[in-house]
């Protein structure tokens, strides 16, 4: 079993597609590196940290983006983020699916304004797309999670899938931290953080569609099953999405704590839930959960 | 970031048929090994950036043991480098030629 937590952009994705059907696009021989780097004497990585093509998921064609977490983060530069625009783009072309494996903490500082654009640029991408009726799933499992404009891009997909190592939020915990103070959120406090962004909040919440664990096979097999799901998107979808929030709010707003939302549906023992397996905690949370379909 | 370039003969050209390799990733302690091939079969270029700045002497070092002990004849090498041990670049080397030797 490879955990997917562990493994590099590239392993994800020999994890994750039908053996020997990649085929990178803009690979790094092509040294389509960041133009901005080399202004502040830092780094460069000949992919711009991020693994995009296209690949076969049981045989069918599918269009493939996969961030390299440990490079910068795994933020969004001018380049990253073109590229994922990019493919987003064939894919309308095209007619397939795509697959996102998030693994970011936002926007890239040092290119600020170039990360920011592109976030925006995808966001219009990925609706666009799911109006054509093309599924795009998000895949969170990696060690930099899925925060800041990450977040907002995983929010418009159709379909998420998360393990319990995964996080996704917008403001990641050491940004609250810093600017309202640790009394706030500690952001040393492990279990805190995973208590408000790791993958089991976030499934019982309703954030996410899919619990798996931390494995390449897991996160396969719930793509394959996320390819047949609903990904369409109109404004009656964006209607029901939004009651299912203020359902969400009217009914858990006025809790602090992760643990008295866990207590507030109906689970016997909130805080035995971080410590159980993913079968046994999808045993008792898969019947408990909100319902996650177009409300994030 | 500092850019250094090494030649070197050697008489053992590189088997196996994939264009090119990459392994690893930029990152504290780590690096990313862009391997090609292009070059005649008795010659070996690596070209490195590097932020870890005057390592020069190292890199000759390692990069001689590398191409003495493996089959590196025919191949452009290109290293970005986030400050990793010798050990590491080593170890990143032996597994880009164990990759690129591969059929397909």
């Amino acid at each position: 079993m490879t955990s997917w937590y562990e493994a590099s952009a590239r392993q994800r994705i020999d994890a994750l597609a039908d053996p020997n059907s990649f085929e990178e696009f803009i690979g790094p021989e092509q040294r389509e590196i960041s133009p901005h780097l080399s202004l502040f004497d830092l780094p460069e990585q000949f992919d711009d940290g991020i693994v995009v093509g296209r690949a076969k998921l049981a045989g069918k064609p599918v269009l493939l983006a996969a961030q390299e977490g440990r490079f910068m983060g795994g933020a969004f530069g001018e380049v990253h983020g073109a590229k994922l625009t990019g493919l987003l783009r064939a894919a309308r072309k095209l007619g397939w699916p795509v697959l996102i494996l998030f693994d970011t903490g936002g926007v890239r500082l040092q290119e600020a304004n170039a990360g920011e654009m592109a976030i925006a640029e995808i966001m219009r991408e990925v609706v666009l797309a799911r109006m054509d009726g093309l599924p795009v799933i998000g895949l969170i499992g990696g060690r930099s999670g899925c925060f800041g404009g990450g977040g907002l891009i995983a929010g418009c997909c159709s379909t998420l899938i998360i393990s319990e190592q995964g996080r996704l939020s917008v403001t990641g915990p050491e940004v609250i931290e810093t600017n309202r103070g640790a009394e706030e959120f500690d952001s040393k406090d492990r279990a805190l953080v995973w208590r408000v962004t790791g993958g089991k909040h976030r499934y019982l919440i309703g954030a996410v569609d899919q619990f798996v664990e931390d494995s390449g096979s897991a996160f396969r097999q719930a793509a394959l099953e996320a390819l047949s799901r609903p990904a369409s998107l109109d404004a009656g979808v964006l209607a029901a999405e939004q009651k299912r929030l203020e359902t969400r709010l009217a009914r858990f707003g006025a809790l602090s704590e992760a643990r008295d939302i866990w207590s507030a549906l109906g689970l016997p023992r909130p805080e035995a839930i971080p410590a159980l397996a993913a079968e046994a905690f999808l045993a008792q949370g898969s019947t408990k959960r909100e319902s996650a379909d177009d409300a994030r | 970031m500092e850019k250094l370039t090494f030649q070197f003969e050697t008489n053992r050209s590189a088997a196996g048929r994939r264009k090119q390799a990459i392994i690893g990733v930029v990152a504290s302690g780590n690096l990313e090994v862009l391997i090609e091939r292009g070059l005649p079969p008795g010659q070996c270029s690596i070209e490195i950036a590097t932020a870890a700045h005057g390592f020069g002497p190292v890199w000759q070092a390692v990069l001689a043991d590398f191409v003495s002990r493996r089959a590196a004849g025919g191949l452009k090498i290109s290293i970005n480098d986030g400050g990793a041990r010798p050990d590491t670049v080593a170890l990143r080397l032996a597994q880009g030629v164990r990759m690129i030797e591969e059929e397909s």
